[in-house]
């Protein structure tokens, strides 16, 4: 078959596609160019299609907003994403100018490892001129500060943990249904009790283990590490060295407690616990089924429990008690709690970072914040809110879990945070399943943590 | 694509070589530059295609390959640096790197070669002799488990596996004793699901090349006195020799390559019982955020996967 090389023909095609490409190249340059009166906010949606909170809060701000800075408009970028897959997403999106919003919802576990990358933009000047920075508590503001002292986040909330515990059980197995525990071994014979006496329900959950993630991590080992010692210094991060500790009494001690909880079978099952979804189980199926005596676990628990949430529970706080974790042997404070929660923060490659600042003023007018914290089941950072009356009222157990603020402490959440979490999950799995002692997990996390933090690392 | 490249034989009826051969009858004249020139002209439909192919497929492999040498991060890094080896150097000293491997090559061992391949060969040669109901229902089935989308597939898997699940339910009645199979055993649970998802792959592979071998040499072996599993090692097998090639290596790529499924029914756990290495790329990349490293090991799974397919090839060729 012959074929004519005239010009035309072959170079068509050449052309078409040079052409395609070249528009499909634009495109991703510049098709997400900002407006200047637009203002793009990022945001994180559950993935639980039934739960709109946050997509109903930020429609009301945005008509807000809109109506105060007439001209000006709010572009709403929801982001459905379990939290891992979050924080990965949003990084690719700040990473370019071409993709970064204007406004962004960050973790507080992850911000300082953002800042260090360089993402965000300080907000010192704003919150300078800004009357309300006042009110926010100053645990809460140090959340979201970079290593260099400055300031790259607006807190809306954070979060505490303590135990909860099933009345009914508790009556069944001759407990108090006003119970305080005040060491952690009144934490311990509670859940031998329930063991004991009341067969057929699991005496106690604590997350443990890779498959829990940061909820091992946070909700069970930092809750058991930060009550040891003496509650005045970090057990985890020297901050005057800037170092990782290793080799801690404290931590094999958090480590024991776990050992303990799982091998006098105190705990649920060890494949229910490694379950990837055991914090769906625990508070969705365990507590609401009455089929757990004592849940060591955040105040966000009664979201799951809201009229349409798929586990309605109206009778949750007449049922449940809640009482503070304790400290290891009831040492001063007494208690322990910890807290996170997500901020604010606008990206160093934002196009319009005085509208967004604008846009997290309005979010955070006092009658804004409440609304807010009420509706996610949120603690209040604010000390205007928090004092408020109404606030307190709005749901039970919130009083309870905005006092233990006080005697809360934020994670060391530096870069390498993350992976020093993971390295706690691997020891607490080796002592939960058996297969590692106390001691052979202790030393695999100094192992570990060396690896994780270049050896920046101090025994203490 | 490769359809549309015009044969530089068919082309214009002469050799492809430039030069020192004959000029074509429509070109006249010998000049040096028209071999060249006509050699350009031709190879101008191509272009397109190989844009394309050098700025998606080229491109990023070769951002991917620059990659693995540094230590890019995905967060907690102002800038990143050209580490050299380094990275591979971490890879084989990390114990869960090693374990890794280990898990794919038994993974890929139980579910694809044995599993998946032994199992579609079975089923097609079965349904060489089936009626058409049964084999029709059968291949339905079979093909219904190939068309699910992996995570659905997983989701499904899950269940079956789970403490409390469809399998404890089927030993309960059975009087046997139950267990949580994905914690108990998960790297074989895992490749259970793989072989029940992937063996309609093989089964139409081999069900094809079953009905290429005609029924005389069959008979005739019948009639020579052959039994089954003679005919099986005798002439079967070497006579469908290319199709097995074939379908080993495609599934073994397929295999190396499977997360999803894992993902949904184990996460890669307990522990690390069931992280296979893209499970374990996942894992450095989005929850420690270091891209460089786990794009190293990409490539190092891709050598994996190339050594497998060279050990095919060198089974297809020796059979000529």
């Amino acid at each position: 078959m012959p074929v004519r090389p005239t010009a035309a023909f072959p170079l068509l095609p050449v052309l078409l596609t040079t052409a395609l490409a070249a528009t499909a190249l634009t495109a991703c340059g510049s098709g997400s160019g900002s407006s200047p009166d637009t203002v793009k906010v990022s945001f994180k949606q559950s993935t639980d299609n039934s739960i709109k909170v946050m997509d109903g809060y930020l429609a009301d701000i945005k008509k807000q907003f809109e109506k105060k800075y007439p001209g000006k408009k709010v572009e709403l970028i929801p982001i459905k994403a379990p939290d891992s897959e979050y924080y990965t997403k949003v990084q690719q999106m700040l990473r370019s100018p071409k993709t970064a919003p204007d406004l962004v919802y960050e973790d507080t576990f992850l911000i300082n490892s953002d800042i260090t990358s360089g993402y965000l933009k300080p907000l010192d000047p704003y919150l300078a001129k800004w009357p309300d920075w006042k009110q926010f508590i100053d645990t809460a503001k140090n959340a979201a500060k970079g290593e260099d002292g400055r300031t790259y986040g607006v807190p809306d909330g954070t979060d505490t943990r303590g135990l909860w515990f099933d009345k009914g059980i508790f009556k069944k197995a001759g407990l108090p249904a006003t119970w305080q525990p005040k060491s952690w071994d009144d934490v311990l014979s509670a859940a031998r009790a329930i063991k004991k006496k009341v067969p057929g329900v699991t005496p106690i959950n604590v997350y443990t283990g890779k498959p829990a993630g940061e909820a091992a991590t946070m909700q069970t080992f930092e809750m058991l590490l930060y009550g040891t010692g003496d509650g005045t210094s970090d057990p985890l991060y020297d901050r005057a060295s800037k170092k990782w500790i290793a080799g801690s009494q404290g931590f094999r001690d958090a480590l024991s407690f776990v050992h303990t909880v799982y091998r006098e079978k105190l705990g649920p099952d060890v494949s229910t616990a490694l379950d990837p979804n055991i914090q769906t189980i625990v508070a969705g199926d365990l507590l609401p089924k009455g089929k757990l005596g004592i849940a060591l676990d955040g105040s966000w628990l009664p979201q799951a429990w809201l009229k349409g949430s798929g586990h309605e529970w109206h009778e949750w706080s007449s049922e449940l008690g809640l009482a503070p974790m304790p400290t290891q042997h009831g040492q001063a404070p007494g208690k322990v709690s910890m807290s996170g929660g997500w901020t604010w923060a606008v990206p160093a490659k934002a196009g319009n970072p005085d509208l967004a600042f604008d846009f997290i003023r309005t979010m955070q007018t006092k009658a804004n914040a409440e609304k807010w914290y009420v509706a996610n089941s949120g603690i209040a950072v604010r000390k205007d809110v928090a004092s408020d009356p109404a606030y307190a009222r709005a749901q039970p157990g919130i009083k309870f879990f905005t006092d233990l603020v006080a005697s809360t402490h934020y994670r060391p959440a530096y870069p390498a945070y993350p992976k020093v979490s993971t390295a706690i999950q691997e020891a607490m799995e080796g002592v939960t399943t058996g297969d590692t002692s106390v001691d052979e997990a202790a030393s695999g996390y100094d192992d570990a943590l060396k690896d994780a933090t270049d050896d920046q690392v101090v025994r203490k | 694509m490769t359809a549309a490249l015009p044969h530089p034989k068919t082309a214009d009826g002469g050799p492809e070589t430039t030069g020192s051969v004959p000029p074509g009858p429509s070109s006249g004249r010998r000049t040096p530059g028209a071999g060249v020139r006509r050699a350009l002209l031709r190879a101008l439909p191509v272009s397109p295609a190989l844009v394309l192919l050098l700025l998606f497929l080229a491109g990023p492999i070769a951002y991917c390959a620059y990659i693995a040498f540094t230590d890019l991060q995905l967060t907690g890094q102002a800038h990143s640096s050209f580490v050299g080896l380094a990275n591979f150097r971490k890879a084989f000293a990390d114990d869960e790197f090693l374990n890794a491997v280990w898990l794919t090559l038994v993974f890929t061992v139980v579910s694809s070669l044995l599993g998946q391949n032994t199992l579609g060969l079975a089923l097609a040669a079965l349904m060489q002799r089936a009626s058409k109901p049964v084999r029709t229902l059968t291949g339905g089935v079979v093909i219904t488990a190939w068309v699910l989308p992996e995570v659905v597939a997983g989701f499904l898997l899950y269940a079956f596996f789970r403490r409390e699940g469809t399998l404890d339910a089927i030993l309960r009645w059975l009087h046997l004793p139950s267990q949580n199979w994905l914690f108990t055993l998960p790297i074989l649970a895992v490749s259970f699901a793989n072989v029940w998802r992937g063996t309609a792959f093989s089964m139409l592979v081999y069900s094809a090349a079953l009905n290429e071998i005609p029924s005389e040499i069959t008979e005739a072996a019948e009639v020579d006195g052959a039994g089954g599993w003679r005919r099986l090692w005798h002439i079967t097998l070497p006579m469908i020799r290319r199709s097995i090639g074939t379908n080993l290596m495609l599934n073994t790529l397929q295999t190396l390559s499977v997360f999803g499924l894992i993902w949904v029914m184990t996460r890669g756990g307990p522990g690390n019982k069931s992280q296979t290495l893209p499970l374990y790329m996942y894992e450095q990349a989005f929850q420690n955020s270091m891209i460089g490293y786990a794009t190293a090991v990409a490539l190092l799974l891709l050598v994996v996967g190339s050594l497998f397919s060279l050990v095919y090839l060198r089974l297809l060729r020796t059979e000529v």
